[in-house]
């Protein structure tokens, strides 16, 4: 990947970012917020490339999985976490 | 066949990522979102495995490792997730945020530790690294100290508070700075003097900052790790990771302001501005309670019986008490003999924005009983009762009248406009900002002091005494 088109990436998808959330209301911030980082936790699929580009290599492997456990322990808690908050809203809303 | 196959997994799964964070910031949408990023990220996962599926065949030791380090990570989590009480949110999310910022920064150290043979490193690649690495430090060691201060495990020395700190986070700053000019110059030597003067300088930030603006850090912090992911996706070439890191930390930053509009400080206040009233509470010189008028539960059930429209106003110490169920069953009999109750929700009660909703919304308070703050202000003066749980500096008066106080300009709750307020409160200690509440000491205020969940369990006997109770 040159380095023009890995910039260009990173300047849209700041730019999405910024236009995703307008207003937010209150209630939502924590959820949000959670919702948000256990998105962050995408780098997983750094650690997953480094272990396949390991090559057999021990030291990465090791290292690769043991990001890609931190990773997947913000991925599944992050959004089971967020899940766990936002049914509150809907059980209430369903009822009604 | 296979690159372009993966080029539309990735261009799928960013998508779905973008409509789930815009679901997010909607009370309909937002927990279908939440499960559409979940499986956006999951079809990242495959684009990946699809991507290199050939050198995946010819080595299954990969495999192992792939799986034991998400079983373990992911099972972690999974419970975790599951097993924490609702009132330890902000922590848990800090420590979530901090895992994240670990695995960007265990990315780049292996990248750069063992470089793959056939490759020279570039500028680009050193560049991203570093960034990976301090940004990835700061995001571990800040979001695990935000999540100590939060627990109570640990709390701010006082040498921290005094201008000592502005000079040590500098020399870390310029230690950092130096390592990074100097690993990006072709020098390999400066590495681990980035990862330590990084991973202090995440601590040296964070820890003088007052309990009360955690969630901005958090969040904050939350969007750093977004821009460690972004770097650790320059540094292994996925641009899906860039657009997704670089999404993450912008929304993430975007979400800071908005918390910071909410309790009317600015960004840089909070960061260097240090523990509100830790410093400045000297300058207020009536820090005695003089005119404290405590009273039953018994009088205050005979208010509520007299009055026709109450404000709830919650905070933490409810959450602590783990009594908003108690609370719900007070208001269902309060509505059944025709008061109306409403909650009146401050931006930041509890300990993060929303957190009281999602505390309310678990004990099944009606959504539409939940007013935000400039809603609710304006009612005051036609309100017969407040109810202050476990509240302290949201509706502190000095925000508004004492130019001197702290928490000046700090918006809050006006209660005392309404005729009577009963503030249920363990002691006379003061909230979490240290500052004195001047609203104790106003004619019109009475205490009611013990536990949250006890008091309110009296108080629903008492108004079953009086006949008062929940119909149907």
């Amino acid at each position: 990947m040159e380095f023009a088109d890995a910039f260009w990436v990173l300047l849209l998808g700041s730019l999405l970012g910024l236009e995703l959330i307008g207003k937010v209301p209150p209630t939502l911030h924590t959820p949000l917020m959670s919702g948000a980082n256990a998105i962050s936790g995408i780098t997983m699929l750094a650690a997953l490339t480094l272990i396949i580009t390991a090559d057999g290599r021990t030291p990465l492997l090791l290292m690769g999985a043991v990001s890609l456990g931190f990773a997947l322990f913000n991925v599944v808690g992050g959004f089971l976490v967020t899940d766990r908050m936002l049914a509150m809203f809907s059980r209430k809303s369903s009822r009604k | 066949m296979a690159l372009i196959l993966k080029f539309c997994i990735d261009l799928f799964a960013i998508l779905l990522l973008a409509l789930g964070i815009k679901g997010l910031s909607k009370v309909r949408s937002a927990r279908e979102a939440n499960r559409l990023a979940a499986v956006a990220m999951a079809i990242a996962v495959f684009g990946v495995l699809i991507g290199s599926f050939g050198s995946l065949l010819e080595s299954p030791e990969a495999w192992v490792w792939i799986i034991l380090g998400s079983a373990l990570g992911g099972s972690l989590g999974a419970f975790t997730a599951q097993s924490v009480a609702m009132t330890a949110m902000p922590e848990t999310v800090a420590l979530f945020n901090g895992c994240g910022g670990m695995s960007s920064l265990l990315v780049a150290l292996a990248v750069r530790l063992f470089p793959a043979t056939d490759s020279s490193s570039g500028v680009i690649e050193t560049v991203s690294i570093v960034i990976s690495v301090f940004v990835g430090s700061i995001t571990f060691t800040g979001s695990i100290v935000a999540m100590a201060k939060l627990k109570g495990w640990l709390s701010t020395p006082a040498w921290m508070q005094s201008k000592i700190r502005h000079f040590i986070n500098i020399v870390l700053s310029v230690l950092s700075f130096v390592a990074i000019v100097s690993l990006i110059g072709g020098s390999d030597n400066e590495l681990w003097l980035l990862v330590a003067s990084s991973a202090l300088l995440g601590i040296g930030v964070t820890l003088p900052i007052g309990g009360a603006d955690m969630p901005v850090v958090i969040s904050l912090l939350n969007s750093y790790s977004g821009v460690a992911a972004a770097a650790a996706g320059f540094v292994v070439g996925s641009q899906l990771l860039i657009v997704a890191g670089a999404m993450v930390g912008a929304a993430g930053l975007i979400l800071t302001q908005v918390m910071c509009n909410g309790m009317n400080r600015s960004l840089v206040s909070v960061l260097f501005g240090g523990a509100i009233g830790s410093t400045s509470s000297g300058e207020n010189n009536s820090t005695e309670y003089v005119n404290i008028t405590s009273c039953s539960v018994e009088e205050c059930a005979l208010t509520l019986e007299a009055a026709e429209r109450v404000v709830i106003v919650p905070g933490y110490g409810l959450a602590v008490a783990q009594a908003q169920h108690t609370l719900r069953e007070v208001t269902r009999a309060l509505e059944g003999n025709g008061i109306d109750v409403i909650y009146a929700i401050h931006p930041v009660a509890g300990r993060m924005p929303g957190h009281m909703n999602v505390l309310l919304a678990e004990a099944d308070v009606p959504y539409e009983q939940l007013k935000e703050m400039d809603i609710v202000n304006p009612e005051f003066p036609a309100t017969d009762v407040v109810l202050v749980l476990g509240a302290n500096d949201v509706v502190n008066p000095q925000a508004k009248n004492d130019p001197t106080s702290p928490l000046f300009g700090m918006p809050v709750l006006d209660v005392q406009e309404a005729r009577t307020v009963f503030v249920i409160k363990r002691g006379m200690s003061s909230g979490y900002s240290g500052i004195k509440n001047d609203l104790f000491d106003l004619a019109n205020t009475s205490m009611v002091f013990g536990d949250a969940k006890k008091v309110l369990g009296d108080l629903l006997l008492e108004l079953k005494e009086l006949g008062i109770s929940a119909k149907g």
